[in-house]
């Protein structure tokens, strides 16, 4: 069992070592396949040890085992430890398989483009590391693995370095994320001053059999800390900033880091460390309100945004928040529920746009497109699926994972009718953008620039097919959790229950009992296909029956519209309030006086000079004057003798 | 009898006129030659010591140091003489080789 976890692990790290020093002479194809086969492997034998684990005696209790100790200081120990339970066990298959899938449609969308085998080990090094970050059995090997898939991020982001935006936008994907880190390292340090350990089975089981009540100030202190390293990583308010300038990646990074996997580890940090945040309700409201107002916030300004892949990115923030709120309410497993079907159906619209851009020769603007579901007929149908999915219409698996968490919002330990309500507006905003991205692009007559227009054609099967299979998974993976309210028997939710249960026990006997009658399960999906049917049949009205609206509304809105356009001029402020004074400390202060005056003049040349200067002082008592060298003589003698009397 | 004081006054007057004209002279045979008078007052110097403490140990050392001067004073000579052939000069001034 141990050997088949840590084989999980090390494919792709082989994989982006072999690459990375090799990949320079190989041909594509050998490339491709040692990147490929990496993360196929890890596949397998994330099934075989989920397999193994299942037949397990001690199934469902964790399997940890260390395999060497990496750091120990004193009372401080941190081995290189892995830890396999159920959510473990959810994580590592959905992280393997979208990654499979993601590297396979890269063979076919990459095939142009420069630096084929630094892709390719990039992206093979942030699988070993998000591994990393999913089975780490103490909160610094997971850091390890959190800090790894930011490097690898950046490293992909700012691919086409030579491109200026690229590279800034790498940079500010790494130090935004930076922020949310220190956060995060300063919540590790606290725990470890609470626990003595930051050993996961440690901690936990002391988490576990403490009383309600204890230490409350300090683990909802160390609650909010880690949660600030998840605002960061997971592009929440205010740390969300970086993600949309991130789309300077090539698409498959975006589908897979921002997508998929990296910005899902905040969640499952909240998630893995639910046994702490079941003690600090507090720490989880916040939890739960960051969650829902940047899921708010970014669904409007998606729905101005003409670019499509910033389209995405919002909606990624946007459905980020939701996953928040469902742990942030107690409900764990409906928020890593969301996770594992957003990988599927999101990773599926960034490869479809990415599908869109190759056909259009790089055009990413919706108001260039249209008709395309004509010309690419895969792409289109595959697009649509998604967007049904993450509009949550019945039937798919965005549906029964959006609804787990709105009825969590509600009914849940911590749930709350205003978080509710946000969300389901939100629900209907995200069908509203998400149809009217669909309708802009594939429907309707063609905007597409008339030089391009015969160029454009279905992408090739490498492309197509893994968007086939994840559109599959679009729809069938929300079947794993049928809503009691359907007469289904939760099973998603029942599987997680042993990693949960006591955590979501105790939070509801210490939380308030919920305001007014709770509604049934039925009212509330009823009232969220409300809300989604109402988005897409605005977006149904403004983009393909009467096309004129939404120019007339925008103009008759005129100042709504640019605040959204502009994303609510967000980085322009973090721009004057943050990076320009900085910058200008940088400059005047740090740079010109302290690096290039007192470290280059004082102590560099400083102290060379002075070398110098005593050199040329002492230069003078070798004058060849055999004059002088008689009065230094006299000289010395005299004060000798002067030293001596005198003493 | 002279006092010891007047002896040992005049025996560091000697000696910094010696030192004096040891720096300042330019002339070769003169700086040698305040040498010599350095040297001197310094055995004036033993020798009042050794009539003061009736001891004999101070004139012995000035036989030391007389014999040590007449060395010296050979060997000096000889190289200034060997200098002098080679430069013409007997100014200290010039002989400055070792100058930079």
């Amino acid at each position: 069992m141990e050997v088949l976890l840590l084989l999980i692990l090390l494919p792709p790290l082989a994989g982006a070592v072999l690459n990375g020093i090799f990949g320079r002479r190989f041909p594509q194809a050998v490339v491709s396949a040692v990147a490929c086969t990496a993360p196929g492997l890890s596949l397998l034998f994330a099934l075989l040890t989920a397999w193994t684990f299942a037949h397990l005696p001690t199934e469902p209790t964790p399997y940890v085992h260390s395999y060497f100790t990496w750091i120990e200081a004193g009372a401080f120990r941190a081995d290189f430890a892995l830890y396999y339970d159920r959510l473990t066990l959810v994580m590592t298959v959905a992280v393997t398989l979208v990654s499979f899938l993601i590297h396979l449609y890269s063979r076919g969308y990459m095939e142009q483009e420069g630096g084929y085998y630094r892709f390719f080990a990039y992206l093979n090094l942030f699988l070993f590391m998000m591994l990393t970050l999913v089975t780490a059995a103490n909160y610094p090997l997971m850091f390890v693995g959190w800090e790894g898939v930011g490097l690898c991020s950046y490293l992909l982001i700012g691919f086409y370095f030579p491109r200026k935006s690229a590279s800034e936008a790498g940079k500010k994907a790494f130090i935004v994320t930076r922020i949310g880190d220190v956060g995060f390292t300063l919540g590790v340090v606290l725990l470890f001053w609470t626990f003595g350990s930051v050993d996961f089975q440690y901690v936990f089981t002391r988490l576990e059999a403490l009383p309600p009540g204890y230490l409350q100030g300090s683990l909802t202190a160390v609650g909010i800390l880690l949660f600030l390293g998840a605002v960061g990583k997971s592009a929440q308010l205010p740390l969300y900033v970086w993600l949309p300038d991130a789309m300077e990646g090539p698409t498959p990074v975006s589908a897979l880091i921002h997508a998929a996997t990296m910005v899902t580890a905040g969640v499952y940090m909240v998630a893995r460390s639910h046994a702490l945040y079941a003690h600090a309700p507090l720490a989880l409201e916040i939890v739960a309100i960051t969650g829902c107002i940047t899921a708010f916030f970014a669904a409007t300004i998606a729905l101005a945004q003409n670019d499509l892949k910033r389209l995405l990115a919002y909606s990624t923030i946007s459905q980020l928040g939701y996953m928040f709120v469902g742990c942030g309410v107690g409900l764990f497993s409906a928020g890593i529920f969301h996770l594992m079907t957003h990988a599927f159906f999101k990773s599926l619209l960034f490869l479809a746009a990415g599908s869109v851009m190759h056909a259009l020769s790089g055009e990413l603007d919706l108001r260039k497109m249209g008709g395309l579901r004509h010309q690419m007929r895969t792409t289109w149908l595959t697009f649509l699926v998604a967007t049904l999915a993450i509009s949550g219409v019945p039937g798919l698996s965005g549906f029964f994972s959006k609804d787990a968490i709105l009825a969590g919002a509600r009914q849940g330990p911590l749930g709350d009718p205003r978080l509710y309500w946000l969300a389901t507006v939100t629900a209907g905003l995200t069908a509203f953008y998400m149809f009217r991205a669909l309708f802009m692009a594939f429907h309707g007559a063609s905007r597409v620039e008339p030089a391009l227009e015969p160029h454009v054609h279905e992408s090739g099967g490498k492309m197509t097919r893994p968007l086939l299979v994840l559109a599959f998974f679009s729809v069938v993976a929300g079947y794993v959790s049928l809503p009691k309210a359907l007469g289904g028997g939760e099973w998603f939710h029942h599987y997680l229950q042993p990693v949960f249960a006591s955590s979501e026990a105790l939070l509801s006997s210490t939380a308030a009992p919920a305001a007014g009658h709770a509604p049934s399960g039925l009212a509330v999906m009823g009232t969220s296909v409300l809300f989604a049917g109402a988005g897409f049949l605005l977006a149904y009205l403004g983009y393909v029956k009467f096309t004129g609206l939404p120019s007339r509304l925008t103009e008759y809105f005129h100042g709504t519209y640019q605040l959204l356009v502009n994303k609510y001029y967000v980085d322009e402020v973090y721009d004057w309030l943050i990076v320009r004074p900085l910058r200008r400390g940088s400059e005047v202060f740090l740079w010109r006086i302290v690096d290039a005056a007192a470290i280059d003049g004082l102590l560099v040349n400083g102290s060379a000079q002075a070398t110098a200067g005593a050199g040329n002082l002492l230069r003078r008592m070798q004058s060849g004057n055999l004059r002088s060298y008689a009065t230094w003589v006299l000289l010395g003698a005299v004060l000798w003798l002067g030293y001596i009397l005198l003493r | 009898m002279v006092p010891l004081a007047h002896i040992l006054a005049l025996s560091v007057i000697l000696f910094g006129l010696g030192a004096a004209g040891f720096v300042f002279r330019r002339n070769i045979i003169t700086i040698f030659m305040c040498i010599e008078l350095m040297l001197n007052a310094v055995n004036l110097a033993f020798i009042g010591f050794s009539r003061y403490l009736g001891n004999l140990d101070g004139q012995i050392f000035v036989f030391f140091v007389i014999v040590v001067a007449a060395a010296e004073a050979a060997v000096g000579l000889a190289i200034i003489i060997a200098v002098y052939r080679n430069r013409g000069s007997l100014s200290i001034d010039d002989f400055d080789s070792m100058k930079l």
